[in-house]
């Protein structure tokens, strides 16, 4: 037998009795020795579980694995089932053998101690090094994960290194033993696209450094394209289509699979953007944003003065018309969320002005701007009943609940295609996709001109993403509603936007025509936006690895940015000339 | 229903729900004075008199009816307790609730004065407050009140902190929400599972603070009965009349017992963390 892991009717269950409550349901795989598998699969299919199952970490989160057995060769060449192993003997392979990867790399970090000392560690205790010996195998590790500047960096807590370095440094300790498999969990979901692909890439080339095999798990099938040799598509606990890579993406067997490769949104460079809006002369916007700026002070200590300001969003300006998507995009720290919080009131604006249509300064409860949360589990009061959370705007405005505003609310909710029953109901009894719909019939409940959607669709699963898009879309075009979509999706945002405004370090680097600016971005920052999307189009597609980060938004006290210098390229597409 | 059933299928529940439930019934009697016998009324012809079937629990130096007077005591403490732990509860959300709200420099005052309450012993506190006011039911109603506020004030303030950051809260402002609902209908609805936990253990506090009161003579004052009163009776006839001191002594340690371990309870059943576990 040549297979690394043999993975077969694996059955894992959690609970009191793991048996009724089962998870995954007999997932069957093989894996050789260099070669990367992809677990494809949404919320709830059971591909972490079958993940955590391979280093028996399930056992520590309730799971129990009832049936089936997971054969790993060893280095020796003996074959050990893991179902049936000691823990002291998992404890030996774990790290020295299976290393792994998990999503958040923020609190995957001991946040107390230098990340010089978390990789030693691993040294010390796998490879029994200790003093200078371990510290230099540390720097290693960091230069082999292409962290710059490993010596000094060996010193620096968590804290003081961005998202995409953490992860690097995770990967740098799952490495430190040379494990001959490596599981990543959704490594690159909390991360910005361009660090993404820079994690993508840097993967990419350790595994062929290094000959190590590789489970990565994923929600994105656009993601595994560049990385995976075979791939496994799962749903509600079993694996429902398996091969090749390329067998599976071009010749999908599976409904599922058909499902999943189409609800995907394929970013197309701008050739899938909206044309079915175009401004009219003399048309009054539905939102005007003038010269807004957001500062944070940075709090010095009780005796000395303010140390200078996080320039949040520096002079941004913009207008929307009525039934036109403008979409905001950036990564994190861009201030497209406080671009959008401002708007809002919920952020109190160093300078600006807003007007909506009607000529009126908005203020924080204006009842023309609604908007839409990022997290649909955390945008609704668990402990109030539906009918209560949509009286709220109604109530907040000075209204009362009549029979007319409940006629309302059935109507609204039959809308966004949610059933009747719902307003006797309280929230966790709804899927995050329909939460979402909560949340857009709540936001219409005052008939607003301007909806600012915050990441509206990003915690959601493709296909229910693909679904409130469409809703999102008709609404838009039922209503005339304006909206202010915030992402930093590009595909999902190709998919809804007539106006694209790129946002770096606070300001707007490019604005104008959605078509426009994705076919032919100008700004550099665009570009490399754009070029770091995943697609499985882009199969063989090499990504540079690029370690630029973005520049500190604090400023000394009084700091004032030079005037922004505009070229234009087309009638409705602009960017900033770069200094 | 469905948290009666909750409490009764969890085994220190069921203990402790059961406890609670008689404790409450034998306090309802004695305060509606349903005792066996007058609870002031002295048998000179039967004093210190032991157990029998006339008298449950014996009588005491006067000949009162020791079982009568343990049952008016129960009532008494349980008003003690349940009024201190209301009015504390009140107090310690409302002030737990506008420190997290309105933070800066009333979260500070506010919270630099529980620390210095709960620097002090809880009864020692108690002790000089009553020093100060003078014995008396009330008093020490107000005294076992003003200990325990602190505890209530902390256990708001932490949670309404997060809830504050939650997008919900975040919506209703958007949509120009007043205040008062914000706090009442977002904040407060939000706390109630932390705060049902923290008011029944709170009880077992207070009905411990309220017995040691009455105990140094600082509590409930004679004729009127209270446990610790009893307690403090019976310490020159310990031997002579052991039921004096066992009877209420039992009373304290298993009431104290049943809050417990229904507050223990509670906080298994209401966390969603161990909630989602068991479901």
């Amino acid at each position: 037998m040549t297979s690394l892991l043999s993975v077969s009717n694996l059955r894992v269950g959690f609970g009191h009795d793991p048996a009724k409550n089962e998870i995954v349901k007999g997932v069957s795989f093989d894996l050789a020795a260099g070669e990367t598998m992809a677990i494809v699969g949404e919320s709830g299919s059971g591909k972490s579980v079958t993940a955590l199952s391979i280093n028996r970490l399930v056992d520590f989160g309730g799971g129990k694995i009832i049936g089936g057995s997971i054969k790993l060769t060893r280095v020796d060449g003996s074959v050990l089932d893991i179902t049936e192993a000691k823990e002291p003997v998992l404890e030996k392979i774990r790290g020295s053998e299976i290393g792994m990867i998990f999503q958040e790399p923020m609190t995957s970090l001991n946040p107390v101690l230098s990340i010089g000392t978390q990789i030693e560690e691993s040294f010390r205790l796998h490879r029994g090094l200790t003093g200078r010996q371990a510290t230099a195998a540390a720097k290693d590790a960091l230069d082999r994960v292409r962290i710059p500047d490993a010596t000094r960096r060996l010193n620096y807590a968590p804290n003081q290194l961005s998202g995409g370095m953490l992860q690097r440094v995770m990967i740098a300790t799952a490495l430190a033993c040379n494990p001959r498999l490596l599981i990543a969990d959704e490594p690159t979901t909390a991360l910005d696209v361009t660090v993404q692909a820079q994690i993508m890439a840097l993967l990419g080339e350790l595994k062929r450094e290094t000959g190590m095999a590789m489970i990565f798990i994923t929600h994105d099938i656009g993601l595994v394209a560049g990385i995976a040799d075979q791939i496994m598509v799962m749903q509600a606990g079993q694996a429902v289509e398996q091969g090749a890579l390329s067998e599976v993406l071009d010749r999908p067997q599976h409904p599922y699979t058909q499902h999943l490769l189409s609800a995907v949104p394929h970013f197309e460079s701008g050739r899938a953007a909206r044309a079915d809006f175009s401004r009219k002369e003399k048309e009054t916007p539905a939102l005007d944003v003038d010269g807004l700026v957001v500062r944070f002070k940075v709090k010095g200590s009780m005796f000395s003065r303010a140390q200078g300001s996080v320039h949040a969003v520096e002079n941004v300006g913009f207008d929307l018309m009525p039934g036109e998507t403008l979409a905001i995009v950036g990564e994190s720290g861009s201030g497209k969320s406080t671009t959008a919080r401002a708007i809002l009131g919920l952020v109190k604006p160093t300078r600006g002005r807003f007007a909506t249509h009607k000529g009126s300064i908005t203020d924080a409860t204006d009842p023309a701007t609604q908007m839409v949360f990022q997290n649909p589990y955390a945008s609704l009061n668990p402990r109030l009943r539906i009918d209560s959370i949509l009286a709220e705007p109604v109530i907040a405005a000075g209204g009362r609940v009549t029979n007319e505003t409940r006629e309302k609310m059935k109507a609204l909710l039959k809308r966004v295609g949610l059933p009747e029953d719902s307003l006797e109901r309280y929230p966790h009894q709804f899927s995050g996709g329909q939460r979402q719909r909560l949340c857009i019939a709540r936001a219409l409940m005052l008939n607003p001109s301007v909806v600012v959607l915050d990441e509206a669709v990003s915690a959601l699963d493709v296909s229910v993403q693909a679904k409130v898009l469409e809703l999102l879309v008709d609404l838009q075009k039922e209503y005339g509603l304006a909206y202010l979509f915030v992402s930093h999706d590009m595909a999902v945002v190709e998919r809804i936007a007539h106006r694209i405004a790129v946002l770096y370090a606070g300001q707007i680097v490019e604005i104008g025509n959605a078509a426009s600016v994705l076919s032919n971005p100008q700004h550099s920052y665009t570009k490399r936006l754009i070029s770091a999307v995943p697609s499985i189009d882009r199969r063989n597609q090499h990504f540079e690895i690029d370690t630029r980060q973005v520049p500190s938004l604090v400023r000394p006290p009084g700091f004032e940015p030079p005037e922004a210098q505009w070229r234009e390229f087309g009638p409705d597409h602009r960017a900033r000339a770069e200094a | 229903m469905g948290m009666l059933r909750a409490i009764f299928s969890h085994p220190s529940g069921r203990i402790g729900g059961t406890i609670v439930l008689i404790y409450v019934v034998v306090a309802v009697l004695g305060l509606f004075d349903l005792t066996p016998h007058n609870p002031l009324q002295q048998y000179r012809i039967d004093r210190l008199h032991a157990p029998s079937i006339v008298y449950w629990m014996g009588t005491d130096l006067f000949g009162r009816d020791v079982a009568s007077r343990l049952m008016k005591g129960v009532g008494q403490s349980f008003l003690v307790g349940v009024s201190a732990v209301a009015l504390a509860t009140i107090a310690g959300t409302i002030l737990g609730l506008t420190a997290a709200w309105f933070g800066r420099l009333w979260d500070g005052l506010v919270m630099r004065i529980m620390d210095v309450l709960l620097a002090f012993p809880a009864i020692l506190l108690a002790l000089l407050i009553i020093a100060i006011a003078g014995p008396g039911t009330w008093t020490s109603v107000a005294a076992i009140a003003i200990v325990y506020t602190p505890i209530f004030t902390r256990v708001v303030r932490g949670p309404a902190l997060s809830i504050k950051s939650r997008e919900f809260v975040d919506a209703a402002r958007t949509f120009g929400s007043s205040k008062s609902y914000i706090l009442t209908r977002h904040l407060l609805l939000n706390l109630v599972a932390p705060l049902t936990v923290q008011v029944t253990l709170a009880l077992a506090w207070s009905l411990l603070t309220e017995a040691g009161l009455s105990f140094l003579g600082l509590g409930t004052q004679p004729p009127a009965s209270s446990l610790g009163l009893m307690l403090a009776d019976s310490r020159n006839l310990m031997e002579t009349a052991p039921w004096l001191l066992i009877f209420p002594a039992i009373a304290i340690m298993i009431s104290i017992l049943g809050f417990n371990l229904l507050g223990d309870a509670l906080r298994d059943i209401l966390d969603p963390k161990t909630r989602s576990r068991t479901a």
